[in-house]
């Protein structure tokens, strides 16, 4: 997948939990530099393949090879990870836990950088256990690149946070990309994947079953963009003319690729506009239409 | 191993422990409220018969002193080793000390018991017996009991302090995030076993002295093979805990065999009363737990002056224990 020097390769990697075939022999490379997002709904095994690219699951078969060697702990060393549930010791303020981190690596990052970086001044003094969900967050994160890592793994950072928390994060996430690390993100938040990402792996039921950049594997599968209205401003006897219509808790979805033709059949069928909106199409549609489900279902 | 990478760790658990204000004085108060309340407890004058040792050949009972055994509320009672049999006439463990065979008695001049015994001894024998002096101060109960709740105590913060808070740490998953760092399984354990080894000998050496300011502890023997015991059994115990919380990630479950351990090795390792009356089996399985070692040890450290060289069997089976715990614990320490 990546033209980037490949920094970390996978090659028929699985992984089983007695009958369950979690991960299902997946190959793929991740370029140096880039920031890759692992998507899939929860149970795709995203997670257990991001534990085995972290070191911390060994694979049932198949090979990892971080700069062409297994992972050792030369490995470790460079590697920062945060993981989707941590607990930190208790009764150690956030700027003792990062000094512990610290102390655990041949090579840091100062931590007035990091602290400045993510954000940290304000409970920087305070027990680890009395922080936010996004301030948690944050020192997790500043934890994850205390070594001044090569590589980042984020697994599902972003789940819990409120909607400015997500947006700040992301913020934090990007200048991790532009000071030249590789990021491994694993997400079920499409909107986020397509934000950050330069490349995508879409997984469902321990298979990758696409991968590329967002915009190239929308444009692969899809043609057309997406007209909603609300349920009620349309009615029963519309005449679509030939178009798919979807409908769907309380709203009608049109997909069509020729948006003026769409316009013209509503005009005709005296459909109010008012509600109207055209949107792209998402990832999240490409994972309904490869696999018939939503990207944050349970499975 | 990297020293700073353990001593990140190290410093880390004991600010833990320290900060934990809760935890921290349960471990100090427990062990006071114990010896505290004994030595309350036992502070009066024992209401007990007078207690004169016999030493003599067996099977030549018909000798001298004959009319003396008949005297009521006085339990006599035999011994086979003469030289220890004094030191406990010097301990006040018993109240006098006839040696039928040679016609000797030892009285402790300081003892009031002794002083009446003797007067009863010369009324009934006049003065065929010859005497012989010695000194020394009451052994009480509390000094017998000071060592088993000092190490009581030491086996509660090993088990509990280490084992349970390995399970927790897996389980909520601290050890994974630190099993994604460079720090080892070895640089990881040494740290929990030396910060909770410091933990234990600080609050043993401040409990002792704190407690001994109030009760004046008899203490015979070397201050330095005291401490040596007590942290051969700190070591022992904490590498016990260790081992109990090696693998699984279930509080309950571990707490479940930390009780199955402790409770037993509470009541067997002769903390509480002598395991001297007891059956020869339950005094064999006594040895199987660290315990027993180390309140044996520091027992005959306090008040019998024990040598090293008269603890090596101790010694010996609390080294031999420790490596033992700390080999199956390493070899099956799971991260996760």
């Amino acid at each position: 997948m990546p033209d980037k020097e490949t920094l970390l390769g996978v090659d028929h990697l699985s992984k089983s939990f007695g009958k369950l075939m979690a991960v299902n022999d997946i190959s793929f490379g991740i370029g140096r530099g880039s920031c890759v997002g692992l998507l899939g709904p929860n149970g795709a095994g995203k997670t257990t393949t991001v534990e085995m690219l972290e070191g911390i699951k060994q694979p049932s078969s198949g090979t990892i090879l971080y700069k062409g060697k297994p992972l050792d702990i030369g490995f470790r060393q460079e590697a920062g990870i945060m993981f989707q549930t941590t607990a930190l010791p208790d009764h150690i303020t956030a700027y003792e836990t990062l000094k512990m981190f610290r102390d655990l690596y041949p090579r840091s990052t100062p931590i007035e950088q990091l602290v400045k970086a993510c954000s940290l001044q304000e409970f920087l003094d305070r027990d680890a256990r009395r922080l936010s969900g996004g301030q948690r967050q944050r020192l997790l994160l500043a934890i994850a690149l205390i070594n001044d890592p090569e590589i980042v793994f984020l697994d599902e950072p972003t789940t819990g946070l409120d909607p400015q928390a997500r947006r700040n994060f992301w913020n934090l996430i990007r200048e991790i990309g532009v000071r030249g690390k590789t990021v491994v993100l694993t997400t079920h938040y499409m909107e986020e994947a397509y934000e950050l990402c330069d490349e995508i792996l879409i997984m469902d039921r321990g298979k990758i079953i696409a991968e590329g950049t967002p915009d190239s594997l929308l444009a692969k599968h899809f043609n057309d963009v997406v007209v909603q209205l609300p349920a009620a401003d349309l009615p029963e006897d519309f005449d679509s003319k030939g178009m798919d219509v979807l409908r769907a808790n309380g709203a009608v979805e049109i997909l069509t690729s020729d948006v003026n033709a769409a316009m013209e059949a509503l005009m005709a069928g005296r459909v109010s506009l008012k509600n109207l909106k055209v949107r792209q199409r998402t990832l999240e549609d490409l994972f309904l239409e490869l696999t018939g489900k939503e990207l944050r279902d349970e499975s | 191993m990297s020293p700073k990478r353990l001593l990140a760790v190290f410093v880390a658990r004991n600010k833990e422990f320290l900060r934990d204000r809760s935890a921290l004085a349960w471990n100090i108060l427990f062990p006071v409220l114990i010896v505290g309340g004994f030595a309350i407890a036992f502070s009066g004058e024992a209401i007990d018969v007078y207690k004169v040792a016999l030493y003599q050949d067996k099977g030549n009972e018909q000798i001298a002193g004959q009319e003396f055994l008949k005297t009521d509320y006085i339990r006599f009672v035999q011994t086979d080793e003469l030289d220890r049999a004094i030191t406990n006439v010097e301990r006040h463990q018993v109240d006098m000390l006839i040696d039928r065979n040679t016609q000797r008695y030892w009285v402790n001049t300081t003892s009031p018991k002794g002083y009446m015994l003797e007067r009863v001894l010369t009324g009934t024998i006049g003065n065929t017996f010859k005497r012989q002096e010695v000194t020394g101060s009451e052994i009480r109960y509390v000094d017998w009991l000071l060592p088993g709740v000092l190490g009581m105590n030491m086996m509660f913060s090993a088990l509990f302090g280490v084992g349970y808070v390995l399970v927790r740490y897996r389980k909520n998953g601290v050890l994974k995030r630190l099993k994604a760092t460079p720090l080892s399984a070895v640089e990881f354990l040494t740290a929990q076993v030396a910060s909770r080894i410091l933990v234990i000998m600080s609050i043993t050496v401040a409990v002792y002295f704190g407690t001994d300011i109030f009760v004046d502890f008899a203490m015979f023997g070397s201050y330095f093979n005291l401490f040596l015991v007590f942290a051969l059994g700190a070591i022992s115990l904490v590498s016990l805990g260790l081992l109990v919380a090696s693998r699984t990630a279930s509080e309950e479950f571990a707490g479940g065999i930390l009780n199955v351990i402790s409770w037993p090795m509470m009541f067997l390792s002769g903390v509480w009363f002598s395991l001297e009356g007891t059956a020869a089996w339950v005094q064999k399985f006594a040895l199987i737990f660290p315990l027993t070692h180390v309140t044996a040890a520091a027992r005959a450290v306090m008040i019998d002056g024990a040598s090293l060289a008269q603890l090596s069997g101790h010694i010996t089976a609390l080294l031999a224990m420790t490596m033992a715990f700390l080999l199956l614990g390493a070899i099956s320490f799971k991260w996760e």
